[in-house]
């Protein structure tokens, strides 16, 4: 291998080497989550009827509507990469901070959606949910831990993108290293991937 | 170099927004579906349309269909091993 190569190559390498870091990385969140999607479907099949009667009290709206806010902030994290690998630094700056947005939206909603339940008694442990059924239980335990676990990886992801803006304000990404901004995408489009299978397990089976 | 080979598979921000909107209308349908007809196939139906939407999110949102197929490979055995977890706890506890 001559000179010119090795100084060549180790920077396309590098790009397919550090996806393939956050893919195996997002290899590992999704045994984290399959876990307790795994948790959910065996209980679900032992307690079908607790199951129905307990999403009912979860509200259709706000989960539709996080839904919506998530679908839409993958396509402005995505935008904002496009725009990067064109240069376009002002409007990559832009989806990204609007993308950060849209994941504060989505957990102000959670923040809605919690403070109602815990007005309703409905939390670990409370005196109202022990006097539901084992099966009501163990639905809303998996809906707080699971919604709850989702909810921190999207304030992580929150922390991320922001990290990203300052990246892009310094112009330490650019538009041929934007790999630190990819790899927040891929993150984020994951979050976005896990919510799709939350939304119907929790609000569409009553 | 680099730059020209990935430019030819660049995503364009017009299919990002049609995939956005096939989106939407999945979430839609998935709703409306499971309001008015609470059939027994409705949740079969809730998780297909979850796995379409997933993987529409995965080939175009996080450009699977523009990696290597080593990436695309690895990503099936990652499924793969989390389906056969799921399937073999399942069949413990559904014999048990």
């Amino acid at each position: 291998m001559n000179e010119s190569n090795e100084l060549a190559a180790p920077h396309r390498l590098d790009y397919v080497g550090a996806k393939m870091g956050m893919w195996i990385f997002l290899f590992t969140e999704l045994l984290l989550f399959g876990g307790m999607f795994l948790l959910y479907s065996v209980y679900r099949s032992k307690y079908p009827a607790d199951f129905h009667k307990a999403a009912a009290d979860l509200n259709l709206f706000l989960g539709t509507a996080n839904t919506v806010i998530l679908l839409t902030s993958s396509l402005t994290m995505a935008l904002s990469i496009a725009a990067m690998k064109k240069a376009a630094r002002n409007r990559s700056f832009l989806m990204q901070a609007l993308t950060i947005s849209l994941g504060l939206l989505f957990l102000v909603n959670k923040y809605i959606e919690w403070s109602a339940h815990i007005h309703h008694g409905i939390y670990p442990d409370s005196a109202v949910i022990l006097t539901m059924g084992r099966g009501e239980i163990i639905f809303f335990s998996l809906y707080f831990v699971m919604t709850g676990i989702h909810g921190l990886h999207v304030l992580i992801g929150i922390g991320a993108i922001a990290a990203m803006l300052l990246f892009t304000a310094r112009e330490t990404i650019t538009p041929r290293d934007f790999v630190k901004l990819e790899n927040t995408g891929l993150y984020w489009h994951f979050v976005d991937v896990i919510w799709i299978y939350l939304f119907p397990l929790f609000y569409l089976i009553t | 170099m680099t730059t020209d080979e990935s430019a030819i598979h660049d995503t364009q921000p017009g299919t990002y927004v049609t995939v956005w909107l096939l989106l939407l209308v999945l979430t839609a349908v998935t709703v409306t579906v499971a309001r008015l007809h609470p059939t027994r196939f409705a949740v079969a139906l809730a998780i297909l349309i979850a796995t379409i939407k997933g993987s529409l999110v995965l080939t175009y949102f996080m450009h699977l269909r523009e990696e290597p197929w080593i990436l695309k490979a690895m990503l099936f055995f990652a499924l793969l091993s989390l389906a056969l977890i799921i399937a073999l706890t399942f069949a413990d506890v559904l014999y048990r």
